[in-house]
């Protein structure tokens, strides 16, 4: 039994755009496992499946010189922020008109233009990285917000502690939001830590922390631009803990064995995409054939990406061995 | 590049400064020049702290204050990531670790992070900091002596420089703070000051460091010592010793010619293959160890592309391959002495 989530106050253009955004990003996840099933793209996938509503909330907060880091699974991130699908979907192809020009691939997307740091797969990686973001606005005395998303299992890294500390006693304009998706990989968090919730390491940090519904995306928004306004007046960062759920594996080829079929049963009970269509249904604010409009336009829109994907150019072998350095360095000149 | 760089003839009125100082200088002119520059670690503005591990940033905080001398928790990988991420966003900031040896605490925010970010990006970003690292065994022992610079060279989009005067390391500094890519600066803790002359043969660590601004191209090497017989190529503290050797060889009758590569990452091989081309003859010596050392690369290059110009084997002179102990008769059996390096330098030219 689905419950619709509270939209009480949002109005219907607002509420059909989290729609969009959130159905964007499903959509373009089923289609890219299509593809890749078929073998069309490189490599492997890390899928954002069931956690739409933390990107998109999250992201929904931010202005656009705000930046975000991401992470191994950042293809929701990507498209929240503003990644184009085609320079997405061109990405995971491996084509020359990728948002990384084919040098990134599934685990390093990005676009500084839309304020993506390439995502860094490295666990924990981001969370080291975001200080300087919020470092240079502090110092730049801007009014932007960096936003470092990763996952419950970057916890137990030693940048997590070694980088909220740090951002916490230099007051950092930073939101960390973490997606407790309960696994990292394949083990339950409960088995690596003793203490449930992520959002209970950081008091030890002088850090404020919330945790919300990672599967209403109304709640996450409104929970990232209160940490974002707290950011903003100087006061520091915050950590908000989003209680959330892969649907899929942790990559190609997961067989999920590790958790059962009913548990993921109860989550799909909570599909953010689905709480929010229901919600915007009986609130009024849009029917059935304005969700399944929105539905076609972002089928329309992942078509074209893949035509456009599928039809670039491959990136130029030389262009390989570009961009290591910014200022040249003859290869044969380097040790 | 030039073949014949050498520190150029002192004009006007002769000002020697210690490395130190110079450095310092540096920093300073780039912070004056440039407010994207700032400088952060531990322990480096602490008011009646030590002004860095060695002194390096004393005065700074006064001039440019704490919002620029940023002072960290004991955190390398914050501090490496602080660096990172402000640069990614158009800052210069120049991470500082107290020693060398702490750079393994960061390995990620430099190996995985700075370095590949450009790469990763397509070319869109880069990452301009300068993480400043001393090396060198100063009887520290196995974890605050290392010289760690062939780690890193290892790295594509990392470049290595390594000083080892004055007048270079203002110059090299300079260069590198208006680098756009990543740079670690590795500097020998007993070449700072005066302290280390007789560790380095008596050589005089001072040198002229003319007050007009300037730089020193990182990616050329410079000719210490100009000779027909054999070429020692070799750093830091290692270089002294090797002048030293040179001198000792000179009174042999033997000519022997010296130079300081200055930058690991780029590597000016070019000077290094005129010289060998005259002498046919060629040590490399560094404190660094022996196994996988930049001396094993260099050696490498130059068998692949001078062979023919070489009258005789490569030889290397290197820490043996061991950690470094700390008491100074144990220690100086393990890093390339004087001695050790004139030896190599008569069985490359028996």
């Amino acid at each position: 039994m689905i419950e619709p989530i509270d939209v009480t106050g949002l109005g219907r253009d607002e509420a059909l755009v989290l729609y969009r955004e959130m159905l964007r990003i499903r959509r373009f996840e089923d289609r890219v496992y299509q593809l890749f099933l078929k073998g069309e793209l490189p490599g492997t996938l890390h899928q954002y499946q069931g956690q739409e509503a933390v990107a998109v909330g999250a992201c929904q907060a931010l202005g656009p010189d705000d930046w975000i880091t991401s992470t191994h699974r950042p293809h929701g991130h990507a498209l929240a922020k503003g990644v184009t699908v085609r320079s997405a979907m061109a990405e995971l192809y491996g084509k020359a008109t990728g948002c990384c020009g084919g040098k990134g691939g599934s685990m390093h997307l990005g676009d500084p233009s839309v304020g993506m740091l390439p995502a860094i797969a490295i666990v924990a990686g981001g969370i080291s990285v975001v200080s300087g973001l919020g470092l240079a606005y502090k110092l730049q005395a801007t009014d932007q917000v960096a936003l470092c998303f990763f996952g419950e299992g970057a916890s137990n890294e030693g940048a997590f502690h070694e980088g909220l500390n740090f951002a916490a006693v230099q007051r950092l304009p930073i939101v960390y939001v973490c997606e407790n998706n309960i696994y990292g990989a394949s083990t339950p968090f409960h088995r690596t830590s003793l203490v449930p919730d992520v959002a209970n390491r950081v008091a030890g940090y002088g850090m404020p922390a919330v945790i919300v519904d990672g599967m209403d995306v109304v709640a996450v928004r409104a929970a990232v631009a209160e940490a974002r306004d707290r950011a903003q007046r100087g006061e520091g960062p915050t950590l908000i803990e989003a209680k959330t759920y892969r649907f899929a594996g942790h990559s190609r080829g997961d067989a999920r064995g590790y958790r059962s079929r009913d548990e993921e049963a109860a989550w799909k009970e909570k599909d953010a995409i689905e709480r929010l269509g229901l919600a915007i249904t009986s609130a009024g604010l849009g029917s059935e054939a304005d969700l399944a409009d929105v539905l076609a336009d972002v089928n329309a829109e992942l078509e074209d990406a893949v035509e456009f994907a599928r039809s670039s150019p491959d990136p130029d072998p030389a262009d390989a061995l570009t961009d290591a350095y910014a200022t040249a360095i003859a290869i044969g000149a380097a040790l | 590049m030039s073949t014949t760089a050498q520190e150029p003839a002192t004009v006007g009125t002769e000002r020697r400064l210690t490395i130190t100082e110079a450095i310092r200088e540096g920093i300073a002119e780039e912070m004056e020049r440039d407010p994207r520059v700032f400088l952060i670690g531990e322990d480096v503005g602490i008011p009646g702290g030590f002004g860095g591990a060695f002194g390096v940033y004393l005065g700074l905080p006064e001039r440019f204050g704490h919002e620029r001398i940023i002072d960290t928790p004991i955190s390398e990988k914050a501090i490496a990531g602080a660096a990172v991420g402000a640069a990614l966003m158009g800052l210069r900031p120049i991470p500082d670790m107290q020693y060398s040896d702490f750079l393994f605490e960061c390995m990620d925010e430099l190996v995985n992070q700075a370095a590949k970010m450009r790469y990763m990006s397509g070319g869109k970003l880069s990452v301009p900091l300068v993480m400043r690292a001393p090396v060198g065994t100063a009887n520290r022992g196995a974890q605050h002596g290392q010289c760690p610079e062939s780690y890193f060279i290892h790295v594509p989009g990392i470049k290595v420089v390594a000083p080892s005067d004055a007048y270079v390391a203002k110059g090299i500094i300079k260069a590198a703070i208006r680098d756009d890519d990543p740079v670690i600066v590795f500097e020998h803790k007993l070449l700072y000051g005066s302290k280390g002359r007789e560790q380095a043969g008596g050589m005089d660590l001072t040198a002229h460091v003319p007050e007009e601004d300037y730089v020193w191209p990182i990616g050329r090497a410079m000719v210490k010592r100009v000779g027909t017989d054999a070429t020692v190529v070799a750093t830091h503290l290692t270089l002294y010793r090797a002048l030293a050797a040179a001198e000792e060889l000179a009174a042999e009758g033997v000519s022997v010619e010296v130079i300081d590569p200055i930058s690991l990452q780029p590597f000016d091989l070019d000077t290094v293959f005129a010289s060998v081309e005259r002498t046919g003859r060629l040590l490399i010596a560094h404190e660094d160890t022996l196994t996988g050392g930049w001396g094993a690369e260099l050696a490498a290059r130059v068998a692949q592309e001078r062979l023919y110009s070489l009258e005789a084997p490569i030889r290397r002179v290197a820490a043996h391959d061991v950690p470094l102990p700390v008491a100074p008769v144990l220690e100086q059996a393990v890093v390339p002495t004087q001695q050790r390096i004139a030896d190599e330098l008569r069985l490359l030219l028996a």
